[in-house]
């Protein structure tokens, strides 16, 4: 008979509050096979590992249960005692009597009978499981990082300064992101770009960084320490190896009529381009549905002024597959659509602007050399009006939920300094809260409003409407709780900030979850904030949530160590729970094949005796260093050949059918 | 037919002789006319091979164990039955090399149960002329419409194109529109509990014989859960009305993206339950969800169960309208 042993923790207060656990101790005590129950107020802590070593050896169990926190939380730590007690680590079982059982519930009585229920399951499965090895995988040591904004950069620079390959995929021209578009930053007003672009330079010199610029990620598959990368690397019509960046092209290009992305369409740019003067990779692009000679076959004034022959209209879009060992996400935000505030009139209204195209308009290498202008006319605005929460800590359908964090402190950017250039102008900012936490951050948003005399009006603007060649807008003053009217030259919109659209793409190809705003999850909300939950992806800035520059850059930073970590090991312990097929009843089919994410089953040519000789069958194999236990395989065999270990149907249909006891 | 019938029997005896094929896969009459049934012949016996508008029966299924056989083997395949051997091909079920599949016509196969309707009794032959059929029975000659007593899936016909032959007796066909949802419709109409009322109606006529699992050409597993104790479904009592159905929904999942819709199913129901429904069901579901699919139209596109896009969009996105 099989020996198994059960063991009932506290968690101080958290399971013991709400669970009688002397009576789940006694009710399991009367279970077959359990020959020992006990409850202890820390089963994790040191004392409580001990109990359950001491237990093993001296009732030489065969099985543990341990009831207590989910498994995500301490289930290692309670296998990596049963192995020092010599105990195959996976003939422990964990029943979570705390976050689905404690903390859900508030009756004793209740919580305490599904937490005997959740014990009694636990044993049922416990008796059926069998000892597991674990095999090793070796370790791919590249490190890719998807996205070439500041969180990429710095992800791809700390990886590579600890000796590790890395390969930066970013999707436009040049690195550099939203941050190379930004005038100044806060608190310390520093440029943008004289602090980012060093950290490009440092990228395109580094020996052990690889940048695919103009390029995107196609294909991905394989697992933790073996990820398998197809890059599509786009057509830019240019030979990156005969280029020189000399720019002749871009100067005699003559389609000169298509919006400028990099200044947010407050000018136009040329069909072959270079968008901004610190570029990386410095390398001219062809937009292809703007070049007059892709569009109409007539032009090649561009070929015909390259002198090194570098122009080649015919470049088709190239693959790349690269393996690699972690993948850093990076793939930034965007600032969302404003197209349903017709309110705010930002689609009717020439000077209404956002607040990224006001950094445009105030950056000296901006479309108009940094000289602050209403985009409609030209004349200097006198009176301008800031609106922050533009579709932040909304409820409408076109709102987000959420607050986008760096708004508050970048319009007290933007207005301070403008006063400071300009302290004829009249500032107004309109608010729902003003949020500053951060180093520096409030001493930052007061020196806006006591030493440049910033009006912030604590309420919402309602409507703007063009007038006369004027702005008007209408808003709330909550504090003196009166209407306003004002009139503006320019209303500048603090548009809430959602994640890259491309990133639902990526998330899905990896396998990594994302929240209901299409923001990455990490593996755990405080203590794993930078691990994705699928093992081997890192995340790193704005893809994960709001956050400014220095968050930002410790976030990317933080991924960084977490990658080069993993890329310091030689092998990876294999998961033990992988999928076995039983090979008389396989079909051979191949849909557990297909339906595998990672690649890990092939079939061979077997003989098998059947009455009156041998047949030979076709019948499935699984490689058990790539399988990762997903089961995805288990479920689409119809046959049911196909079973995982750690999780046999048996063992589930065991548990279920313990539940409805 | 009785043309077609010749030229089979001719072309299956000169591979024969040939060498270039061992065996044929056609059908035999039994006892009477219209109880055909799929054969195996060898030079020997090959003048027993019939073609006649009773031999409905898929012969795809049987190439699993045929064709894994010593020697090639000749297979006649109505163009309904290509699909479920391009099916059985993706799965790797059947050895291609092994097997010569001649591709014959089809005007449609016969229910002989639907005769009883008519009074026609006494069967000993029938030959149709377009729409019209005339049965010879021992009573005398009687016509009827041929549609009358067609089987279902020859009425839901997917058209008289093969997907696959390596050799056609007659003409290449062409593909053909049907409203073989139409009843699947009526069911959506339904509300729940007429619908749970209609299913267990028919289903609970069900007597287990298991026919239908044995006919289905998707439906075979080394070691089917329904004959394996491992799988605790195996001979489970039916405890219950709800536990009356399971083995017609599990076999329907089971078969879920890889059913060819080819009627065996409800063709050889001894107690005439529309099972084809529950698996037409899941064709059209699957068609509104994910995009046309035709299971077995070719052997290399994979189903759409079995496939993840990134256009895929999920059921709950759907309205009742299936938009």
């Amino acid at each position: 008979m099989k020996k198994i042993g059960v063991f009932v923790c506290w968690c101080g207060s958290n399971i013991a509050a709400t669970v009688d656990v002397k009576a789940v101790v006694e009710a399991v005590k009367k279970e077959p096979n359990v020959v020992l129950a006990e409850d202890y107020q820390y089963m994790c802590s040191e004392v409580g590992q001990n109990k359950m070593i001491s237990a093993i050896k001296d009732y030489n169990l065969d099985g543990v249960v341990i009831c207590s926190c989910s498994p995500r939380m301490h289930e290692t730590t309670f296998r990596r005692a049963a192995e020092k007690a010599g105990l195959n680590p996976f003939m422990v079982e964990v029943a979570n009597i705390r976050e689905q059982c404690s903390w859900i519930h508030k009756e004793m009585e209740e919580a305490t009978e599904k937490a005997i229920i959740l014990a009694r399951t636990a044993i049922a499965k416990v008796l059926l499981n069998a000892p597991l090895q674990s095999g090793e995988s070796k370790v791919t040591k590249r490190a890719l990082v998807i996205g070439g904004g500041i969180a990429g950069i710095q992800s791809a620079l700390d990886i590579a300064e600890a000796g590790f390959e890395v390969d930066l995929v970013e999707k436009k021209p040049s690195i550099g992101g939203k941050m190379s578009q930004l005038d100044k930053t806060f608190p310390t007003l520093d440029c943008s770009a004289c602090i980012l672009t060093p950290k490009m330079v440092d990228v395109a010199t580094n020996k052990n960084i690889n940048i695919f610029a103009y390029s995107e990620i196609e294909e991905v598959s394989g697992f933790v320490g073996n990820f398998k990368v197809k890059i599509r690397k786009k057509a830019r019509y240019i030979d990156e190896t005969k280029c020189t960046g000399c720019g002749a092209c871009v100067e005699k290009c003559p389609s000169k009529k298509t919006p400028n992305e990099f200044n947010e369409g407050l000018n136009n740019r040329t069909a072959i381009y270079i968008p901004f003067a610190q570029a990386i990779p410095y390398k001219p692009t062809i937009d292809a549905s703007a070049c007059i000679k892709m569009k109409t076959g007539k032009c090649g004034i561009c070929e015909k002024f390259c002198g090194v022959g570098a122009i080649d209209y015919n470049q088709k879009d190239s693959f790349v597959e690269r393996e690699y060992g972690a993948i850093v996400v990076a793939t930034g935000y965007n600032i969302i659509n404003l197209d349903r505030f017709n309110e705010l009139g930002y689609s009717d209204c020439k000077d209404v602007i956002t607040s990224l195209e006001f950094e445009r308009l105030t950056n000296a290498a901006g479309p108009t050399k940094g000289h602050l202008i209403c985009p409609s006319d030209g004349r200097e605005p006198q009176k301008i009006v800031f609106v922050q929460c533009v579709g932040s800590r909304g409820t409408r359908s076109c709102d987000k939920q959420y607050c986008s964090k760096i708004c508050c402190m970048y319009t007290a950017k933007h207005a301070m300094l403008l006063r400071e250039k300009h302290p004829e102008t009249e500032v107004y900012v309109f608010y729902i809260d003003v949020r500053t936490p951060g180093k520096n951050y409030d001493e930052f948003y007061r020196r806006a409003v006591e030493q440049y005399g910033v009006h912030y009006i604590k309420g919402q603007v309602g409507k703007v409407i063009e007038k006369d060649g004027h702005l008007e807008v209408q808003a709330s003053d909550l504090l003196s709780n009166e209407q306003l009217h004002l009139d503006a030259d320019l209303v500048v919109l603090a548009a809430a900030i959602e994640p890259d659209p491309t990133a639902r793409k990526i998330a899905t190809m990896l396998t990594a979850s994302m929240d209901t705003n299409d923001f990455f999850t990490e593996a755990h909300a405080k203590l794993k904030p930078v691990e994705s939950p699928t093992a081997g992806i890192f995340l790193s800035g704005m893809c994960q949530g709001p956050k400014d520059i220095p968050e930002t850059v410790s976030q990317a930073g933080a991924a960084a160590v977490k990658v080069i970590g993993l890329l310091s090991k030689d092998t990876l312990k294999c998961n033990a729970c992988v999928a076995s097929p039983n090979e008389n009843m396989c079909n051979g089919c191949s849909l557990c094949a297909t339906v595998c994410p990672y690649g890990a089953i092939t079939y061979v040519e077997k003989d098998f005796r059947i009455p009156g000789g041998v047949v030979k069958r076709r019948v499935s194999q699984v490689n058990e260093a790539i399988c990762q236990g997903c089961g995805a395989c288990t479920v689409a065999c119809m046959s049911g050949a196909m079973d995982l270990k750690g999780f046999t149907n048996k063992e589930i249909m065991a548990e279920v059918e313990s539940v409805c006891k | 037919m009785q043309k077609i019938s010749a030229e089979m029997k001719k072309r299956a005896s000169e591979l024969l002789a040939s060498g270039e094929v061992s065996r044929v896969i056609g059908w035999a009459e039994g006892d009477f006319c219209y109880d055909c049934s799929p054969a195996t012949f060898t030079a020997e016996n090959i003048d027993k091979l019939v073609y006649t508008d009773f031999c409905g029966a898929n012969l795809s299924k049987y190439l699993i164990k045929e064709s894994k056989k010593e020697g090639k083997i000749l297979v006649f395949l109505k163009p309904c039955d290509t699909y479920s051997f391009n099916q059985l091909i993706q799965e790797h079920r059947i050895v291609r090399e092994n097997i010569y599949v001649i591709g014959i016509p089809c005007d449609g196969k016969l229910d002989y149960d639907k005769f009883k309707f008519f009074d026609i009794e006494g069967v000993l032959g029938a030959e149709s002329n377009g729409n019209e059929l005339t049965v010879d029975t021992i009573y005398g000659k009687k016509t009827v419409n041929k549609e009358e007593v067609m089987l279902e899936k020859c009425l839901c016909c997917k058209g008289k194109k093969h997907m696959v032959y390596d050799e056609l007796i007659g003409e290449e066909g062409e593909l053909k529109e049907s409203s073989r949802f139409s009843m699947v419709e009526k069911l959506e109409a339904m509300t729940e509990d007429e619908r749970y009322a209609f299913w267990q109606g028919e289903l609970s006529k069900c007597i287990r014989c298991n026919a239908c699992r044995n006919v289905c050409p998707a439906c075979s597993c080394e070691n089917c859960v329904f004959d394996n104790p491992e799988s605790n479904i195996a001979s489970k009592a039916n405890a219950n009305e709800f536990e009356e159905k399971l083995f017609h929904i599990i076999r329907a999942w089971h078969v879920a993206g890889r059913c060819t819709d080819c009627g065996e199913c409800s063709r050889v129901c001894p107690q005439n339950i529309p099972l084809h429904l529950l698996n037409r069901k899941f064709i059209k579901d699957m068609n509104t969800f994910y995009g046309e699919y035709q299971a077995g139209e070719d052997t290399e596109t994979r189903a759409p169960l079995n496939s993840y896009k990134l256009n895929d969009r999920e059921a709950y996105e759907f309205d009742k309208e299936g938009k």
